[in-house]
Formats: C-alpha cells, sequence, structure tokens
C-alpha cells in the first residue's frame, strides 16, 4: 500500500473516533456528568485488576462466538439478525439436557450440551434461509419475526416444562443446570470459564472454513456475487442455507455457553441482546474471524462499563447503548469515506502532493 | 445566459492532469473549428475521457489552459462549461427511468425552474424547436423505461441541446447501439454538423472513417497524430493507435468436416418478462467449427446462451451436446460436461468482482482435484496457475491477488478467456466477446478464439458486430424474434445479405 494511503485510512479513524467521543461528551454533559470522569471509568476500569478483566472477557465470549457465526452469514450474502432467537432455541436445548444429565460424566454432558444448543440454533436459522433461498423471503423479515417466537417459545419453556419445581418466589426459571454440566471457572475469585476454549476453537474453525476451504469459497462467492457464482456452477441456494444453519449453530452454542458458564439456569431475558450487538460487532471487525476477536473485546468493553457506571456515577448506564449506536452510525461513515478515491485522490494533494513533485524532480 | 453566441472554435493548450501513479494527460494541444467533427481515439486508458471531463469542468488541469473563440476560460464545474455552450453525452446515459422525456429534460433546464413549479409547457415547446431543428424525433410523453437504446440517446442529445449546447462531446456514443441505429446516428451527427462542432470519442475506426473531418489520436496521455481523417486508411490510424500494425485475424481455413457437437432442435425458451424468448430455435455446430449468430440484440441471443449453459430453463426441445441432452441441468452439470461459457455480462456474471483474480481463475474449479484436496484449498497450486495465466494471457494487473473488478473491461476479459480456456472446453459459447473493448485486446481475443478452433473445439459466437463474425466464422446464422432465419456459409455471407435477414426478411420473401 502507498504511503500516503495508509495515513489516510489512519487519520480517517482517528477522526471518526474522535467524533464518537465529542458526541458521547456532548451526552454526557447534557446528562449532568462528568465528561472525564465518565471516560476514564469505561477506559480503565476493565484494566483495574484480573477480576475486572475477566468481567470483560465473559461478555466477549458470546459475542464473539455469536459474531463469527454472523460473518459467515453475511459473507454468503444473508443478514443473520436472528441470532437472538437461535441463542434462546439453543438456550432451550442445552438447559434440557443441562438439567436432566447430570448424572453422566462432565467429559460427556458438556459436549452434549453445547452440540445440543448448535443443533437446536441451527436448525432455527435453517428456517430463514430455507425460506430465502427457495422462495425469495426476505430474510429481514423472517429473522426478526422469528426472534419474537424464539423468545415467546423460551418465555413458555422456563414457565412450564422447564420451570423450577423447588422455585417458591414465582420468577420463572429453569432447574439449576447440574453440577458436571457447567462450564468450570478457570481461575479462583475470577468469572473467566471454559467457554473461552470454545471461542477460541470456534475463530481457528471459522477462519479456516471461510479462506481455506472450497465451502467458504463456493459461500464467499455467491454472497460476493450471485449471478457470478451461479454461472460458475455454484449451488447458490445450498450454500445459502448452509450459511444460515452454521451462523445459526454459532448463536445456539452462544447461548449453551451463556448457560452453562455464567447464568446456571434459563431466566427470562439472559441473551442481553447479544444476539443484535453480535451482528455490530461483526461489522465492525469487517466480517473477518480474525478482527472480530478484538472488536468483541472492545464491545465487552462497552458492555461491562454499563455495570460501573453504575455503581459509580449517577450518568445513566444507558448511556453506554447510546455510544453504541453512534460507533454504528460512525462505521457505516467511515466506510464510505475510506475507500472512496475521490477523497484519497484529495487528501494527497493536500498534504502529498509537494513532496511528490520533489522527488519526480530529483528522478528527473 | 450563454457566455458566446457562437463558438468559433475550441482550443485546449498544453494541459496536463496527473492522477496517482499515472500522467493521464501529458501536455495535450488540440483545437476544434465551427462545424468541425472531431474524433477522439485511442486505447482504453488512453485518457480520452479524462480529457473530455476537463472541458466539461468535472476536472480541473493541473497544467495549461482552455480557450473558446480566443478568450481564455475557467471551467471549474459543468455549469461554467453549460455556459459556454459546451454539452456532453456520457457513455451511460443520465436518464430517470420512470420519469418521462418531458421531465428528463426539465430536470437539468435551470430557467424552466418557476420557484416551487416547473414550466413544462416551455420545456415542451424548446423540445419541439430543437427536434424539428436537427430531425431529432422524440415523443415527449414517452416514460424512458419505455424507450429503446437508441431512442434514449435521441432523448440525451435533444436534453444537451435544449441546455443550449452549441459544441457536443460525445464519449463512445455507438457502444450501445446496433448497426442500424449506429448508421442512423452517424447520418444525424453528420447534418447536425452545419450547426454545431463535435468532438466525438470512438475506437470504431468505421464511424471515425465515416463521420469525422480530423482524427486524433491518444496514447498514454499524449496526442501522437492529428491529422485529416480523408487522408488515412482505417489501416493507418489502426496502426497509430495501437503503435504496431494491426493483423486482422481472419479464419481463412477450410470449413471443419468434424461431427456434430452441440444439436439444437425445436428449443423454445422463456424470456423474464414472460414471452417465448426462443421460439422453436434450430442449429447444429460441428467440433472446430466457429458459427457466428448475428442479429440485433434482444432477438433471444441471450436466452440461447443461458439455455445451453443450465441457467435459464427450457420449455421445450432438446440440446445435445456430444451425444447427450443436456437441456434444463443445472449450471454445474453442464460445466462438467466441458461446456465453456464466456457471458455477456463480464463484469457481474464471468467474474465475481470483489474476489482477486486467483480466486475468480478457480471459479468453476474449486471442487477439482488440481485445486482442492478433501475440500481444502491448495493455495501453492492456485497461485502457480494463476500466476501462469496472467502471464500466457498478458492480463495487465498489480497483481493476482487484486480485485478482478477494479481490472479494466479488456482485462476482465481475458480473465473470463483464461478461465475458460485453461479448463480445456470441449466447446465455448461465447457472447459479444470484444463488446467495448479496444483493438488490443479484441485482436488478442479473436486470436484465441481462432487457436481454440484449431484444436477442434466448436464455438457458437454470439456477436452483433458482422465485421467480427464474418472475419471469425466458418458459417453464419441470423436470428430474429427467437427463429434461425438462415445459416450461410462464409462465402455466402454479405454484410447485405445479412442485414436484409436481421431485420427479419427472409431472402426469398
Amino acid at each position: 500500500m502507498n504511503n500516503y494511503k495508509l495515513v489516510y485510512k489512519i487519520a480517517v479513524v482517528a477522526v471518526a473516533v474522535l467524533i464518537a467521543l465529542l458526541v458521547g461528551a456532548a451526552i454526557i454533559i447534557a446528562v449532568g456528568g462528568d465528561v472525564f470522569a465518565t471516560y476514564w471509568i469505561i477506559i480503565s476500569m476493565p484494566f483495574k485488576n484480573f477480576r475486572s478483566l475477566s468481567e470483560v472477557l465473559i461478555r466477549m465470549i458470546p459475542l464473539l462466538i455469536v459474531a463469527l457465526g454472523i460473518a459467515v452469514s453475511s459473507r454468503s450474502g444473508i443478514i443473520n439478525i436472528g441470532a437472538e432467537g437461535q441463542m434462546y432455541m439453543g438456550i432451550i436445548a442445552a438447559t434440557a439436557i443441562a438439567t436432566n444429565c447430570g448424572s453422566l460424566p462432565k467429559i460427556i454432558v458438556v459436549p452434549m450440551c453445547i452440540i445440543a444448543g448448535g443443533i437446536a440454533g441451527g436448525l432455527y436459522g435453517f428456517i430463514p434461509g430455507w425460506l430465502k433461498a427457495k422462495l425469495e423471503v426476505s430474510e429481514l423479515l423472517s429473522t426478526v419475526m422469528l426472534n419474537y417466537v424464539a423468545t415467546q417459545f423460551f418465555n413458555f419453556c422456563i414457565r412450564v416444562p422447564l420451570l423450577d419445581p423447588m422455585e417458591k418466589s414465582g420468577t420463572p426459571m429453569s432447574r439449576r443446570v447440574a453440577e458436571n454440566a457447567t462450564l468450570s471457572r478457570l481461575f479462583r475469585g475470577s468469572s473467566l470459564h471454559q467457554g473461552i476454549f470454545l471461542a477460541i476453537i470456534l475463530v481457528v474453525v471459522i477462519y479456516i472454513l471461510l479462506f481455506k476451504t472450497t465451502w467458504g469459497y463456493k459461500m464467499r462467492a455467491a454472497g460476493a456475487s450471485e449471478r457470478a457464482a451461479r454461472y460458475g456452477g455454484i449451488n447458490v441456494s445450498k450454500y445459502l442455507i448452509i450459511s444460515m444453519v452454521i451462523s445459526g449453530a454459532c448463536a445456539g452454542m452462544a447461548g449453551a455457553v451463556e448457560l452453562m458458564g455464567v447464568q446456571g439456569r434459563a431466566v427470562a431475558g439472559m441473551t442481553g441482546g447479544y444476539g443484535f450487538s453480535g451482528v455490530v460487532v461483526a461489522l465492525f471487525g469487517a466480517l473477518h474471524p480474525l478482527w472480530i476477536v478484538p472488536a468483541s473485546f472492545f464491545f465487552g468493553i462497552l458492555l461491562y462499563s454499563q455495570v460501573n457506571l453504575q455503581i459509580l456515577t449517577s450518568v445513566p448506564p444507558n448511556l453506554v447503548k447510546a455510544l453504541q449506536g453512534l460507533i454504528i452510525l460512525i462505521i457505516v461513515a467511515v466506510q464510505m469515506v475510506i475507500n472512496n478515491p475521490y477523497s484519497i485522490e484529495r487528501f494527497r494533494k493536500r498534504f502529498f502532493a509537494g513532496r511528490e513533485m520533489k522527488k519526480t524532480e530529483k528522478e528527473a | 445566459m450563454a457566455r458566446f453566441d457562437k463558438i468559433k472554435e475550441l482550443r485546449v493548450e498544453h494541459i496536463t492532469k496527473r492522477f496517482p501513479g499515472v500522467l493521464a494527460s501529458d501536455d495535450i494541444s488540440l483545437t476544434v473549428g465551427e462545424h468541425q467533427i472531431l474524433a477522439l481515439v485511442g486505447e482504453n486508458g488512453a485518457g480520452k475521457t479524462t480529457l473530455m471531463n476537463m472541458i466539461m469542468g468535472l476536472y480541473q488541469p493541473d497544467e495549461g489552459k482552455i480557450f473558446i473563440n480566443g478568450e481564455e476560460v475557467s471551467l471549474k464545474t459543468p455549469n461554467d462549461a453549460f455556459d459556454c455552450g459546451i454539452g456532453m453525452v456520457h457513455q451511460q446515459y443520465m436518464l430517470v427511468p420512470n420519469m418521462t422525456v418531458l421531465e428528463n429534460i426539465a430536470l437539468g433546464m435551470k430557467k424552466s425552474w418557476k420557484g416551487i413549479k416547473v414550466d413544462l409547457a416551455m420545456v415542451r415547446k424548446q423540445i419541439e424547436e430543437i427536434s424539428g431543428k436537427y430531425g431529432l424525433a422524440v415523443d415527449p410523453d414517452a416514460f424512458i423505461w419505455q424507450l429503446a437504446v437508441g431512442e434514449q440517446q435521441r432523448v440525451e442529445l435533444v436534453k444537451t441541446l435544449c441546455l443550449g449546447a452549441k459544441f457536443l462531446i460525445l464519449d463512445e456514443p455507438t457502444s450501445a447501439l446496433t448497426p442500424q441505429e449506429t448508421d442512423e446516428l452517424i447520418a444525424l451527427l453528420k447534418s447536425m454538423s452545419s450547426e454545431l462542432s463535435i468532438i466525438f470519442i470512438s475506437h470504431k475506426l468505421n464511424e471515425v472513417k465515416a463521420l469525422s473531418d480530423r482524427v486524433s489520436i491518444l496514447r498514454h496521455g499524449k496526442v501522437v497524430f492529428e491529422g485529416s481523417t480523408a487522408d488515412y486508411t482505417s489501416k493507418q490510424i489502426a496502426a497509430l493507435m495501437t503503435g504496431h500494425e494491426v493483423e486482422v485475424n481472419a479464419n481463412t481455413d477450410e470449413p471443419s468436416k468434424g461431427e456434430d457437437s452441440l444439436v439444437i432442435k425445436d428449443l423454445c425458451v422463456r424470456s423474464d418478462r414472460g414471452f417465448l424468448a426462443l421460439d422453436n430455435f434450430n442449429l447444429s455446430i460441428r467440433s472446430g467449427e466457429i458459427v457466428g449468430l448475428a442479429g440485433v440484440s434482444g432477438n433471444g441471443q441471450r436466452e440461447l446462451a443461458e439455455a445451453i449453459n443450465g441457467i435459464r430453463k427450457v420449455e421445450s426441445g432438446t440440446i445435445t451436446f456430444q451425444g447427450k441432452q443436456i437441456q434444463n441441468l443445472t449450471p454445474g452439470q453442464v460445466i462438467a460436461t466441458g461446456m465453456g461459457y464466456i457471458p455477456e455480462e463480464r463484469n457481474t456474471e464471468g467474474i465475481v468482482p470483489s474476489m482477486s483474480i486467483k480466486e475468480n481463475i478457480i471459479l468453476k474449479d474449486s471442487e477439482s482435484d488440481t485445486f482442492s484436496k478433501n475440500h481444502i484449498l491448495k493455495n501453492g497450486v492456485i497461485e502457480d496457475t494463476a500466476g501462469r495465466l496472467r502471464t500466457e494471457f498478458d492480463i495487465r494487473c498489480p497483481g493476482i491477488h487484486t480485485a478482478a473488478g477494479s481490472l479494466s473491461g479488456g482485462n476482465i476479459q481475458k480473465v473470463i478467456l483464461a478461465r475458460e480456456i485453461s479448463r480445456k472446453p470441449k466447446f465455448l459459447v461465447c457472447v459479444y466477446p470484444i463488446r467495448g473493448l479496444d483493438m488490443g485486446a479484441a485482436e488478442f481475443i479473436h486470436m484465441e478464439l481462432l487457436k481454440l478452433r484449431k484444436s477442434g473445439v466448436g464455438i457458437l459466437l454470439i456477436s452483433e458486430e458482422l465485421e467480427e463474425i464474418m472475419n471469425l466464422s466458418d458459417r453464419i446464422a441470423v436470428i430474429f424474434k427467437g427463429k434461425n432465419q438462415k445459416v450461410l456459409s462464409r462465402d455466402e455471407a454479405t454484410t447485405e445479405k445479412l442485414g436484409i435477414l436481421m431485420a427479419g426478411v427472409k431472402e426469398d420473401e
């Protein structure tokens, strides 16, 4: 890459971050908060000690797994905003096994739960994939609608078939998952659990799938240009459906991990919006499995800061949601600017033209 | 209001324009006098469009000046150029399809805007005036989407003239027109030159010869030749343009005596809009033979190519390839029988534009033993193959990792050709293979097709360019409204005969 292009890209990102911070500052001032203190809490708290860093990491795990699935489907030409529903389906399946098969050894029951979550999520992803491939139903419509269905089905399950009979408080929830079905914590005094290994494995698997295998190649070709893929003899419908199944399976596994590593039982609202944030993380990570890792870490920090803001300041934690929204808008804007050849050319003229001229003169 | 009543002379002096890494215009000087038609020719990327964009105020030159009637003008925006009476018709038409002709023309006419109202009556009067004056018939109330490409171009011309243009710039005006429409346009422009001056960009030399008074040739941003058109033959101009003698690749071999390779019988196929685009179409092609299919585009050519390659459903009839019926197989199955296909839409169908050249080379073969094992891609082999094909087919690109969509049309076509030919097809369907390409690229592609023919491959060459068809084909079929009009041998075919058949008249009528 040319020198000036790299400088240009860094400059654009820097300006974008600055704008996000400034607009965020305006919002903080508007709600009567202290700008610097707020930002300091968001940035510094996660790194205060290992315990707080673990808090970021346990939020990062489901985000990362969901976002990997989103990357697969988006690169195959289908936008999966149904990860939320697929997570719920995964949780239901994992709960059913985790609460009933506690007598089996851990080495068997843990993978069983995760796989069950993956299968349930995958099947639930199959529906919108099939609808789009065969009947050309917009996935935006079908996935959003199926989210409602899944949420209500989940609410039914934790009230009737999975309800904890010992629970007398009236809060609908499932029984605790069996001891043998939990993802163990890795360190004393930290909430970080074994789910992080699954996340790391999936990063590698999805990376290889997308970029090193013929399946990934065909998915990417179908997503980039359906017409050319068809011309090239690729069965576009088939790979569209497969990509949605993989995407759903990732979301389902993320749900299972959240259940077995963090919550310990199925409770209402336990997906915490990871299904939607995962879409943003995937886009922020440029739909690339390796870039999604830092992207999910960054969003983990934002999510964790909600907790800290509530405890330490008067700033409403929803501010973080506003910041998230700002970041999304800025990503979109930056993508428009960063590859625009005209802006690059103007930038070069303004800051680099003089230097180049001198160089050509020297050469001449 | 217009600054000049008349443009007696447009002169550019010592214009230089740099883009990152490229000298797009290198000290260019040109003069166009009153009632003159200047043809600006050169290969793709020679800097023709850049130069015109500077005259139109879309770009500013880094150095140099533009004069009108001897007076220096500064053209900072397209509006400045309009004010000086310069108008341009772009290669891609700038019309809103779901608006009428009248509305489209009013869109750019600031003087018709009266506050929040548009004075359509005034615009209508002006359109009538202009069409009467120049013989440009347009229906002001027709919607753009209803019009054929040639008619849309007339609308663009009327629009430009309504804005008060006295100096016209036309960027490859014939690239999307049928041969008949092209002839009409050339006659029209010739008569218009009694009122206007025209610069027209082209790389079709027969048009340059037919239309222009003077010709300027650009190569790598420099004017390498200027002269009066009448003094030079097409061949001389072609040599100056490419920098070397251009060999016309012609098929002079004995007609093939091979066996029937592809036999199409009573084929019926529906178009996207539901009517029968192919209506009992019959044609057979031997191996080692090029059959040209001439016809005005839109008579079923696209549907034929898609039906053969499994992309479009066949309603009835059969397609037999090497003794096996292949109608209604999936595209993948057709590819597996050894069929090669160079599609009409090279930018969106022939390649995946956002993928690299390397990845586009394996589009049809990712599962083959050569490029993968147990579904894992063999990156090394793929890179070696892509690198080899890049040299073999002279694909000009920064590297095999470059996105294929960022290449020029000619190089995209070379990527497609490299893939299709290196797959060693038994048959090749080739649709408009040189449309929009410069002479160098076209020459290269024709050479490769003839080589392929020699190796015993049958080729169906679908084209609108009669010259191309007559040079390359062993036999020539003419398609009209989805039917095969007649098949002529190379010796029988003449431009006149083909023209009549293409217009739908059978010879014996």
